[in-house]
């Protein structure tokens, strides 16, 4: 009676066979870039050293190493977060703990669906047109940073939300009936409970905010300062607009300096991205409820 | 009863004619969080009209008093820096944006498609976990880097395999931009597939469906919409993205014939010419009307991605 038929097999082999297929496209969507990767750090491992890491350009920066830019993408990355993480945070906690679902919240979506939609050269334009020229930041680090933080303030809301979302109804309605406000119930419960998830979104949006080049070209970030910035209204070089630069704009560069630039661009970002996963897969493992 | 009065009193908030008044200091802080909360709410908002309003502050002034809007859309040449006679016109920088978004959609559909039903519904455990991770990685590498790599490494390449004189073409930056994308595409797919209900697939199972039967005939009709949305969105982001294709394509102002042809995208365009321009000239205007231009059908293709993934949610 359950003797396998010949469409069982024919069922089978179909099964195989589509398995097979969309097995290989994973593959050949995986293996192109895995090996772009492995001849960035084969070509650009040659170049990384400590001096690569901590000396100034030099030669029309045709030699010497990448400090300056490393530095002001840890400036243009931290005065960013200053922004964009408190407004987020504060965003995230009015959708999801204040916000009823109506047209107005619908909107508010929209609007931060469209902030991560709009290219990133549209959020340069804004940049130059606000803070450059109407608020008279010039091109600085300020100016920058705020178009980076705009830019990449959706990634923060959405993370947050999501950790605000998984904190169980229970645990708020508790504290209501003891008489909190919703503030004392979001300081002393929700957020405590969310704040890892916060974090994991935190993180990633440094990633993010790191590899941007478009939103800064214009608005602070320059090809070449022989020295480091000392305030935000300073303009300074950037990683992402430094690799640009050397791959583009400047003639007799080394073929391998480039190559570094780019593996030490691409490992701050992996780095970070795989900091914020593995975050991200330890909190869940130790999740109670 | 005069006692009961007697032991609440000293609790804050009860006033003197045993009213109830929520007002003390938490209530306070309270109202002020609510306030601060909602400025982070509307902040997203503010943000997009101030981004309208202040690329078209820069660029309306231009629409108005210089610009045939008619020539704009229509005219093939872009010679903004001509001394007697600049011409406005993007056609062929449109022409140059769609043909390489739409290469680049040709590569990442069906790859991004096929990774997000493999990774959805035929890995298990920790094959899919490694998966879900190394494409979230994928989708982290910056443009900047895509831009890098199809100059220095697809360039090359192109000129070796195909025999063709230049290697800076709609081919090369498609190839890019749809490795890019696809991740990205994957993700999002990924989820549609994970928003149609367990119990649709169990009920197929149990009528003795194969697993590729449940995907082709259960699955893929259920989450149709969040894929076609997850394409828009990736469509959109092709159309949006500058560094890679300033980078890859060549960066030549051209209609192209083929995909071995140069092209300029509209992004690029912006990218390559604002720092040359001096603030408040034609140039200068008319390079913010190709940003509102890009803003607006930005938009209309993010707005459209929304719709039709939430047609999906109420269905």
């Amino acid at each position: 009676m359950f003797e396998v038929s010949a469409l069982n097999k024919s069922n089978e082999r179909v099964e195989k066979l589509y398995r097979t297929l969309f097995l290989m496209m994973v593959v050949l969507l995986i293996a192109p870039v895995l090996i772009i990767l492995s001849t960035l750090v084969v070509k650009g491992g040659s170049v990384l050293s400590f001096e690569f890491l901590f000396t100034n350009p030099t030669d029309g920066m045709t030699a010497g190493g990448i400090f300056p830019a490393l530095v002001g993408t840890v400036w243009l990355v931290t005065v960013a977060l200053l922004v964009s993480v408190p407004l987020g945070v504060a965003a995230a906690i009015y959708l999801n703990e204040y916000a009823g679902e109506n047209w107005f919240t619908r909107f508010i979506n929209i609007a931060i669906i469209n902030l991560a939609g709009v290219p990133s050269i549209v959020h340069a334009l804004f940049g130059v047109g606000a803070f450059v020229i109407f608020f008279g930041f010039g091109t600085s680090i300020l100016a920058a940073s705020l178009t980076l933080a705009i830019m990449t303030l959706p990634v923060v809301i959405v993370a947050t939300r999501e950790s605000l979302a998984a904190v169980p109804m229970a645990f708020r309605e508790a504290m209501w009936n003891m008489g909190a406000t919703r503030w004392q119930t979001i300081r002393r419960v929700v957020l405590p409970n969310a704040i890892s998830g916060i974090l994991t979104g935190v993180i990633l949006e440094v990633s993010r905010t790191t590899g941007e080049t478009a939103p800064i070209m214009f608005t602070g970030a320059a090809f070449f300062l022989p020295f480091l910035p000392e305030s935000v209204f300073d303009q300074t070089m950037a990683m992402s607009l430094h690799l640009f630069v050397v791959s583009t704009q400047v003639p007799g560069v080394p073929e391998a300096l480039p190559y570094g630039v780019a593996l030490v661009l691409v490992a701050m970002v992996l780095v970070m991205n795989s900091i914020s996963i593995a975050f991200r897969m330890y909190l869940r493992g130790k999740k109670k409820w | 009863m005069a006692a009961a009065e007697e032991a609440v009193k000293p609790v804050a908030g009860i006033d003197e004619g045993g009213g109830f008044d929520r007002r003390n200091t938490d209530w306070y802080i309270d109202k002020a969080v609510q306030g601060f909360v909602f400025l982070g709410g509307i902040s997203a908002i503010v943000f997009i009209v101030g981004i309208f309003i202040f690329i078209g502050k820069e660029g309306l002034s231009f629409v108005f008093e210089t610009l045939d809007l008619t020539e704009f859309f229509t005219s093939e040449y872009w010679e903004p820096s001509d001394e007697d006679e600049p011409e406005y016109g993007i056609l062929a920088l449109i022409a140059g944006t769609a043909s390489v978004t739409g290469l680049a959609m040709i590569v990442a559909i069906p790859f991004s498609l096929g990774a997000a039903i493999y990774v959805g519904e035929f890995a298990t455990g920790k094959t899919r976990e490694a998966l879900k991770v190394l494409i979230e990685l994928l989708a982290a590498i910056p443009s900047v880097v895509w831009g890098f790599i199809g100059l220095v490494i697809m360039n090359p390449l192109i000129i070796q395999v195909f025999d063709v004189p230049v290697g800076l073409t709609v081919l090369n930056a498609g190839i890019i931009l749809g490795l890019m994308a696809a991740p990205i595409m994957t993700s999002i797919a990924e989820d549609a597939l994970k928003a149609v209900p367990d119990r649709y697939r169990e009920a197929a199972e149990a009528m003795g469906a194969t697993r590729w039967q449940v995907i082709y005939k259960v699955v893929l009709p259920a989450a149709k919409n969040g894929l076609l949305g997850a394409v828009l969105l990736g469509v959109g982001r092709g159309f949006g993205e500058t560094m890679a294709v300033l980078m890859a394509t060549g960066h030549a102002v051209n209609i192209p014939g083929s995909v071995f042809d140069s092209v300029r995208a509209l992004t690029a365009t912006i990218a390559a010419e604002l720092g040359e321009t001096a603030v408040g000239s034609d140039h200068y205007g008319a390079l913010f009307t190709i940003g509102i231009f890009l803003f607006i059908i930005t938009f209309i293709i993010n707005l459209l991605a929304d719709l039709v993934v939430r047609g999906v949610r109420k269905g």
